[in-house]
């Protein structure tokens, strides 16, 4: 089985993603206090934290289906060397969608359609040119063309989950959100999981991912960012994040898939 | 992408899961056929007492079904979260929702050609005459109930106890388009007929205003 790629005609300059003093409330309750984080183009970051940390709060805040209540994100375009701010060349959040994928812990597709008949769906959405030769081939390179005709409700959760990532990567997206993709994922997929983000990743993609300690997808992140209660509790931002993880793991109890 | 593409896109979406899982149709007409003969049974209405109640009967039926029908078209995309896969493409949030109104208008409408002749053979109320007048009326009618319907059944799904909540948002809000609605069908079914231009062109005005108000707060309604 291939990893899902993007067509050579599709790829994008990297993105990078700005989050400026990032405040979310939902009625009395702070989701987001103050978050400020810049995400440089070509960079892995791994969201960590416990439930309600507002790891998926900020995930879909960058993915523009959720507006914060204060403060702002500012994608810009430009080369993996430069960041946010040297770059300025910043873009408008609309025409951001374009060059934005995600993957939620929900796969985000419709169970009464065919495999084919989602990813169709969406490369029209996309407006992509020849959108029954893109499906073709992001069912080839998710492994799935046998099931093309399936009907996504009798697929297997790895399934759902390949087919999750080959509609969130049909539009060649330069930054790709991932809301802990590994749940409940057996061995098997999550190996797949991981193959595909290093793929991903070689192919110079901004990525943000929230997920837990334990999870084999860590190893990939070139950073590490620890939320706490809505705010930034720890950034590895220029050191290895590798220390961040072993501390974090080794503060998990033995065997366990915690939330951490 | 223009929003009349992008709408017609969503459209074709929601009429090939009808197609396929054939929830809304299928109840939506069973509701309103026996909401209709139920009356017929229930009044026994000479000719003349149905030109009197008949068109308050039928609109009703229409609004019950309608009201029944809407909750669904936003509730099944809650199911598998995939709202939030149709607001990550780079279309409008209003081509989302125009998308949904011309399927919702589609899946009445169709419910509609099947009721209307039964209702009149129930009714004993000549049909012959009025028919290119007839589907003027209830074609304006039923396009505010499902612009208006639409855009509260996106309000309600956020709403807990969300299948209550739509039928009392949305009923008071119709109450001048079923009176329209049903004073311009009476016109029609009166001995002899006309077509009373003041409440077509207020039901007309219905659609227009809503219509202008969902495009206005789309990107609100279909927020979290």
């Amino acid at each position: 089985m291939t990893t899902p790629s993007v067509p050579a005609a599709l790829a994008l300059p990297s993105l990078a993603v700005s989050f400026d003093r990032i405040e979310k409330r939902f009625g009395t309750l702070f989701a987001l206090r103050g978050i400020s984080l810049d995400v440089q183009p070509g960079e892995f970051v791994a969201l960590l934290g416990p439930n309600g940390a507002g790891k998926t709060t900020l995930l879909r805040i960058a993915a523009l289906l959720s507006t914060p209540t204060r403060g702002r994100v500012r994608f810009t375009l430009g080369s993996r060397s430069a960041s946010a701010q040297e770059s300025g060349d910043g873009i408008p959040a609309e025409s951001a969608k374009k060059l934005i994928g995600m993957v939620g812990h929900n796969p985000l597709l419709y169970e009464d359609l065919t495999a084919a008949e989602n990813l169709k769906l969406f490369a029209q959405l996309y407006g992509l040119d020849e959108p029954a030769a893109c499906v073709t081939r992001a069912l080839d390179s998710c492994g799935l063309a046998d099931r093309a005709n399936g009907i996504v409700r009798t697929f297997s959760r790895g399934m759902r989950q390949r087919l999750a990532l080959a509609r969130a990567l049909l539009h060649g997206p330069s930054l790709l959100l991932l809301d802990e993709p590994g749940t409940g994922l057996d061995r098997q997929a999550t190996a797949w999981l991981s193959e595909t983000l290093a793929r991903l990743r070689r192919e110079g993609r901004t990525m943000i991912m929230s997920t837990h300690a334990r999870s084999e997808s860590l190893e990939l992140a070139t950073r590490a960012v620890r939320l706490s209660g809505g705010r930034i509790a720890e950034d590895t931002r220029g050191s290895d994040p590798a220390s961040l993880l072993a501390r974090l793991r080794s503060d998990l109890p033995a065997g366990s898939r915690g939330v951490e | 992408m223009s929003t009349a593409r992008a709408a017609s896109i969503v459209l074709a979406k929601e009429l090939r899961l009808e197609l396929r899982t054939r929830q809304l149709l299928t109840a939506t007409l069973v509701f309103a056929l026996i909401v209709i003969v139920m009356f017929s049974y229930a009044f026994d209405p000479t000719p003349a007492e149905s030109r009197h109640y008949g068109p308050g009967l039928l609109w009703i039926a229409f609004l019950f079904a309608g009201s029944l029908m809407l909750h669904p078209s936003f509730a099944r995309e809650q199911a598998g979260e995939t709202m939030d896969a149709l607001r990550l493409s780079p279309i409008s949030s209003f081509a989302i929702l125009l998308g949904k109104m011309a399927a919702n208008f589609i899946f009445l409408a169709a419910a509609e050609v099947i009721l209307v002749p039964i209702f009149f053979v129930l009714y004993d109320v000549p049909l012959a005459g009025i028919v290119g007048r007839l589907i003027l009326v209830l074609g304006l009618g039923t396009l505010g109930l499902v612009i208006a319907g639409t855009v509260f059944a996106a309000i309600s799904t956020h709403a807990r106890m969300r299948e209550l909540m739509l039928p009392l948002l949305l009923l008071p809000v119709l109450a001048p388009l079923l009176v329209a609605a049903v004073q311009a069908t009476s016109a029609l079914l009166a001995n002899p007929p006309s077509l009373d231009i003041a409440w077509v062109a207020f039901l007309a005005a219905f659609d227009v205003i809503f219509m202008t108000a969902s495009w206005l707060v789309a990107d609100f309604l279909l927020e979290e």
